[in-house]
């Protein structure tokens, strides 16, 4: 704790009153003491267990330089895994978007009182528990869940959802629409009106308006809603094992169980070939993005 | 300007919810007309221009455009273009993509709008910005560039939506200038929406004196301010004393128990009137040359004039002249029976003066 402490003393010594270009000195330092807290949480929780899972990652149980872990993705069992867990967030993603898109633009139309009760709807179920809502929908897809009753009692042919791909994209769309929706309508709602009018004043249709104009000025909150959806679903376990039983294994599981069964070796060497998906995938989406609306988040 | 009729609003009504923002509107405008829209905010100015462009639709009434009713037509296909009041330039494309916005909808050949993108960028004095991006320039010259895309479509009619509104004084008296230019040599039809009576003083052909929904007075900006129709319009357009009165006869007016002569006729015996009288139609002259006497109260230097009070008949005289009468001086009060204006008492709400004098 020395170094703010000599922050202090130095805003002390030198009185805001002085002159400007101290008075802004001053300030500057009041920014950085500020930021403090938040250096010191991201160097303990954040910076140190990186750093952890690199070190694991490239190293054996007797703390030699290896590749092996890395290497281990070839193996047909986890290559199947990464594959399958990048088809599935990439639907997933997929039908975010053509879900949020339209959801956007109909909000951006409407009367802003409306808007928030619409916005609040969409975020009400966030205020319930992750886990909760991927149990829920356990309960309503298993083969003797709400939905099979309800088609049992009109006999109706029952439906096989649980323990597929299928339930498992359901998962991930219902869990992670709303970082899509709010970033696309966050720069949507940016947009000024009379630019749009300007599109049409000059002769644009309401096809060529929206083709030229508003999809060019939404791509950041696009490109933002799909990093924000992509990412999670790409790493996640819990909705894949909720909801896709012991038969669908995704690189998340794989990981998981690795890290369970004790072997921090494998599974940091796994994460760390994740993490280069990931970072990829950003490295092209940052391309289109150049005002980032959030994405810088993750 | 030609006495041709391009534009005629038929009745025009509009209201969001509760609120009438116009009330059966009709008015013309006339061919390489500049036709200025001039009131305080919430007159209706920017709602009639909205639904001339086709951004609005009224409730009631129809827009004719060169005799063919386009109440109903979308913005794009109407043969006019708008400037915005906030530029409104499309902040992803270059200058010269912005230009070329309107020319590429209309799948013009690229020499063409090549040439074009050059007149347009000559026309307005910003040459050489072809590749910059808008958010890069300054106000004065992104307004400049919402001009220039408009133009380059060879509207007939330009509409102008407070477009000097953001910039500076000085940067506003001269883009004044640059716009009386451009109308000159596009020889198009402009209409111009303003809550500055400077501006529309300075620029326009007709002046339309709008409030609270209504039409207040049309004309020259001469007859505009010379001859108000009502307080509203007197009060609004420069400063004035507007003083309750008593048209004794044709050509005399009881102005505060005191008889002037006058020019008007057609008001009745003993009838209360509103006078107007500009304080630079007011001559101080020695007490005994005056048609009434009063004290000089204040005095302010204002440049140009100096700006008195004068204390006469129980009533503020404001006066403009360029000669100084310290305060507390004795002064007598000429008015020419020419520039005393007598105007009706108002019948509505809407034709008050925002701060009466009586």
């Amino acid at each position: 704790m020395k170094v703010p402490l000599n922050v202090k003393n130095k805003m002390f010594q030198k009185p805001a009153k002085d002159s400007d270009k101290e008075f802004k000195i001053g300030r500057v330092n009041q920014v950085k003491l500020l930021s403090f807290p938040y250096i010191i949480w991201m160097v303990g929780f954040i910076i140190i267990p990186l750093l952890m899972i690199l070190y694991y990652g490239l190293t054996d149980r007797d703390n030699n330089l290896t590749f092996k872990n890395i290497a281990l993705i070839s193996d047909p069992i986890n290559r199947k895994a990464l594959l399958l867990a990048l088809e599935l967030s990439l639907i997933s993603t997929i039908i975010c978007l053509l879900l949020a898109y339209p959801l956007a633009m109909v909000l951006r139309k409407n009367h802003k009182t409306s808007n928030s009760f619409i916005v609040l709807i969409i975020i009400l179920p966030m205020w319930m528990n992750f886990l909760l809502r991927t149990i829920a929908w356990q309960n309503i897809l298993e083969k003797t869940g709400i939905i099979n009753s309800i088609l049992q009692f009109f006999h109706l042919p029952t439906l096989n959802i649980i323990n597929t791909s299928a339930a498992i994209i359901l998962g991930m769309v219902y869990n992670f629409l709303p970082f899509m929706v709010l970033p696309i309508y966050n720069v949507l709602v940016k947009v000024d009106k009379d630019v749009i009018n300007a599109a049409r004043d000059l002769g644009a249709n309401g096809r060529q308006t929206f083709l030229k104009i508003i999809l060019p000025l939404s791509i950041p909150g696009v490109v933002s809603g799909i990093t924000m959806v992509f990412v999670p679903s790409l790493t996640t376990f819990v909705i894949s094992t909720i909801l896709g039983g012991s038969k669908i294994v995704l690189i998340g599981n794989v990981i998981e169980q690795q890290f369970r069964l004790g072997n921090w070796n494998t599974g940091s060497g796994l994460s760390l070939v994740l993490m280069v998906f990931i970072l990829f995938s950003m490295a092209i989406l940052s391309k289109y993005d150049k005002e980032s609306e959030g994405s810088n988040l993750w | 300007m030609t006495d041709n009729k391009l534009i005629n609003l038929e009745n025009i009504s509009k209201s969001y919810g509760d609120n009438i923002v116009l009330d059966e509107l009709n008015l013309y405008i006339r061919e390489n007309e500049f036709l200025t829209l001039l009131g305080p905010s919430g007159c209706g100015k920017t709602t009639t221009l909205r639904i001339i462009g086709g951004f609005e639709t009224p409730d009631q009434g129809r827009v004719i455009f060169e005799g063919k009713d386009i109440t109903n037509l979308p913005p794009n296909e109407r043969q006019l273009n708008t400037v915005f009041q906030k530029y409104a330039l499309f902040n992803h494309m270059t200058i010269s993509e912005n230009i070329a916005f309107g020319l590429k909808i209309k799948k013009k050949s690229k020499e063409y709008i090549k040439d074009k993108i050059k007149y347009a960028l000559k026309l307005v004095n910003l040459e050489g910005y072809e590749n910059r991006m808008p958010d890069s320039l300054s106000g004065g010259q992104q307004q400049r560039i919402a001009i220039a895309r408009a133009i380059v479509n060879e509207p007939k009619v330009l509409l102008l939506d407070e477009p000097l509104g953001a910039l500076d004084l000085k940067l506003r008296q001269d883009m004044q200038y640059e716009l009386i230019r451009l109308k000159n040599e596009l020889g198009i039809t402009f209409i111009y929406v303003t809550h500055d009576q400077e501006e529309a003083l300075t620029m326009s052909d007709t002046i339309v004196v709008m409030n609270q929904g209504y039409i207040q007075q049309i004309g020259t900006p001469e007859d505009i301010y010379n001859e108000p129709k009502n307080a509203f319009v007197a009060d609004f357009i420069g400063d004035s004393n507007i003083i309750a009165s008593t048209m004794v006869e044709d050509r005399l007016v009881n102005i505060l128990g005191t008889n002037f002569p006058c020019v008007d006729t057609g008001f009745g015996r003993n009838q209360p009137v509103d006078v107007v009288i500009r304080p630079e139609d007011i001559d101080l002259v020695k007490p005994e040359d005056g048609i009434i006497q009063g004290r000089v109260t204040s005095l302010i230097f204002k440049g140009v004039h100096y700006e008195m009070d004068v204390m006469a008949n129980g009533h503020e005289w404001l006066v403009h002249s360029t000669d100084l009468f310290p305060v507390g001086s004795e002064v007598g009060l000429y008015v020419d029976p020419f520039d005393i204006q007598i105007m009706n008492k108002p019948t509505s709400e809407d034709e008050e003066a925002v701060e009466i004098e009586e």
